[in-house]
């Protein structure tokens, strides 16, 4: 484990993805550097790479933690249809903010782990699906991908492997449901983005009801360094079964708030040690450990390891290791509220529990916040939420449910007062940035 | 209902059909061509839609049921200046809530509304992926960050006032909302080198690592 720990069993940071992103050309193929893990990638067998990203123990860095590796293997091979690989760059889950400066500071590991995640699969044609509210984030990507065309890295032949790669960079227009991988693919076929019924899964029946493989950026992007250093060098860092690392986002109440690439396993008390703690004068009171659609902790949760099991094991889930930072000037209530009227707009509208239960959750939780509700509107939202979560086809229902029933358990007497002094007891100008005095 | 003059529909056609001939098939560039229409009047018009439907062969109604399904498609023209303010919880708490306030009845228009002088239109916007820069604010797609109720206020003025005005983290000149729908489009503007690799949040890590020696264990490449 060296370098990925310190002398006293203390984590310590592992910069690669971030590694470059202090050098001003570091978007360029210049400051970047030759595609050498994509030449050697193009040299072996492409079921070499998928056992090497399997035995890496690479998963899915977009928040669900699917091995990325294993993924892959279930692309049926020989089967006579175009396969298709589709990078998932809509990151919009509220707190989640490490694909989109990734993309600015360093597109071509992306473009990179592009070339070798399509080999291996063998697609053909691949597309980044970026969301479109991140202007100067699509230009770098778009020229990334013109400078791999301009060097050979990319089109017919690639580094006279005989090997043919097109990559598309497509903006969307602004809907979080897209960053579901089906309602992606629908969105990408030029539809409305609403998620299809699994199975078949895409791996199977994805863009255009062929085998289709989506993955995150920051997986994607990762897949250099492993075909470089090898799968034991990833394996070597994290975990038991979380392997590797990842690059943590913290925001909020925090000192310096930013990202901080680390093992996964690093615990919430190592990554505020580094950034400076809490603000100062203040304690934290809430978080989530990665984004809003995981049920949020309190300073119980400091130490546990951020990896997949044992956040888990304590009721929430990684997820994007989007750690969003409050601290004890933090209504809770009016974070749940905004979090609420966010899924209930970003509600596709296909299953009803998800369409009514977003709405009329937003409807009481106005009542609450305002100090107008009754403590039967706590078994209301809670029954609200019981009724949305498992019942619709995709993930966002269910993360509509995680600062509901999360806050109500930790936060309880927190709702009680609200509408026992009749009103919020925070003043939210004391929450603000500027309102720390 | 209103048509594109024949030099109009001349120069999109050549530009949708570039964008068509990217994708394996034609309806996946929808969206884009969205962006385009979009780009040319500053909004998704009727016209626009109804050129869309013709060069992918679908009828006006698959389009409508589209374009009135993601956010960025405006119904009616957007001010030359469209602002974001984010306010999903995170970016709420930290300020967004009061600069959302203090920036509407400064500036006199409320959410989706437009200046008289068509200048700026304002947006309430849910998370845009820079969360450790809160409070956000977006300008025609582009990075405003760390903002505060003042910084605000002084930008909208600005921008009315035809200053110039920089984003914190993108090119150096701020491009009109026309302008950025043609990059999402597909249509590059040759602006991808300017403004930082990172900034500031971004760079936290890195530089604690640096400080402390960290970093990854060495590998075969190395």
């Amino acid at each position: 484990m060296d370098g990925a720990e310190g002398g006293l069993g203390m984590t310590t940071l592992t910069p690669v993805l971030t590694a470059n992103w202090d050098q001003a050309d570091s978007f360029t193929l210049d400051g970047y550097g030759e595609y050498s893990a994509a030449r050697k990638a193009l040299g072996m067998d492409p079921d070499a790479i998928i056992k090497a990203v399997k035995d890496s123990g690479l998963r899915g860095r977009g928040g669900a933690g699917f091995p990325t590796g294993m993924k892959w293997g279930f692309i049926p091979q020989g089967d006579g249809k175009p396969h298709y690989l589709v990078v998932n760059a809509d990151e919009s889950e509220p707190g989640t903010c490490k694909d989109i400066p990734l993309m600015m500071a360093n597109p071509h590991s992306l473009v990179e782990g592009v070339i070798i995640t399509s080999y291996a699969i063998r697609a053909n044609q691949a597309f980044i699906y970026i969301r479109g509210e991140v202007l100067h984030v699509v230009r770098r990507v778009q020229a990334a991908v013109r400078e791999a065309y301009e060097k050979g890295y990319l089109g017919t032949d690639i580094l006279g492997s005989g090997y043919d790669l097109e990559l598309v960079v497509h903006t969307g227009a602004g809907a979080y449901i897209c960053g579901e991988e089906t309602a992606l693919l629908d969105s990408l076929e030029g539809y409305r983005g609403q998620p299809r019924l699994k199975p078949p899964f895409p791996a199977v029946a994805g863009l255009y009801a062929c085998p289709t493989v989506i993955n995150n950026v920051e997986s994607v992007a990762s897949v250099p360094s492993i075909i470089a250093n090898g799968a034991d060098w990833f394996a070597g860092m994290g975990t038991e079964r979380s392997k590797g690392f990842g690059i943590f986002s913290l925001s909020g109440h925090v000192t310096r708030p930013g990202q901080y690439e680390a093992p996964l396993g690093i615990t919430l008390r190592e990554l505020l040690d580094m950034a400076g703690g809490v603000r100062a004068g203040h304690r934290l009171k809430f978080w989530t450990p990665g984004g809003s659609s995981t049920p949020i902790f309190t300073d119980e949760h400091l130490d546990v390891p951020l990896d997949f099991e044992s956040v888990g094991a304590k009721g929430s889930m990684l997820g994007t290791r989007a750690l969003q930072i409050f601290d004890e000037t933090t209504c809770v209530v009016r974070a749940v509220l905004r979090w609420t009227e966010f899924y209930a707009h970003e509600s596709c509208g296909k299953c009803t529990p998800c369409r009514e239960g977003t709405y009329w959750l937003k409807q009481v939780l106005r009542r609450l916040e305002k100090g107008q509700g009754t403590e039967e509107d706590l078994t209301t939202i809670t029954d609200i939420a019981d009724n949305i979560l498992g019942r619709s086809f995709c993930a966002l229902g269910d993360g509509a449910t995680s600062p509901i029933h999360s806050s109500v358990k930790h936060f309880r007497d927190e709702y009680l007062k609200h509408f026992e002094i009749g009103g919020c007891p925070f003043d939210p100008a004391a929450s603000t940035v500027w309102g720390t005095a | 209902m209103t048509t594109y003059s024949p030099e109009v529909r001349e120069r999109l056609e050549r530009d949708a059909k570039e964008i068509i001939g990217r994708y394996p098939r034609t309806r996946s560039a929808l969206l884009p061509l969205l962006h385009l229409v979009q780009s040319e009047e500053g909004y998704v018009s009727d016209a626009g839609q109804e050129f869309c439907a013709e060069m992918l062969g679908l009828t006006k109604a698959e389009v409508v049921g589209v374009s009135t399904f993601y956010t960025m498609y405006k119904r009616k023209p957007a001010g030359e200046f469209h602002v974001g303010v984010c306010i999903n919880a995170l970016c709420a708490i930290m300020g967004g809530d009061q600069i959302w306030d203090e920036l509407t009845e400064h500036a006199g228009v409320g959410n989706g509304e437009t200046t008289a002088d068509g200048k700026v239109s304002l947006e309430r916007l849910e998370c845009n992926a820079a969360c450790d820069f809160a409070p956000v604010m977006m300008v025609n797609w582009e990075f405003f960050d760390n903002q505060t109720p003042e910084s605000a206020k002084q930008l909208v003025d600005d921008l009315r006032a035809g200053k110039e005005v920089k984003p914190t983290r993108g090119p150096g000149r701020l491009c009109s909302f026309k302008e950025a729908s043609r990059v999402l489009a597909g249509l590059p503007d040759g602006q991808a080198g300017e403004g930082p690799s990172a900034a500031g949040p971004s760079l936290e890590g890195l530089k604690i690592a640096k400080a402390n020696g960290w970093t990854a264990p060495k590998g075969a490449s190395e």
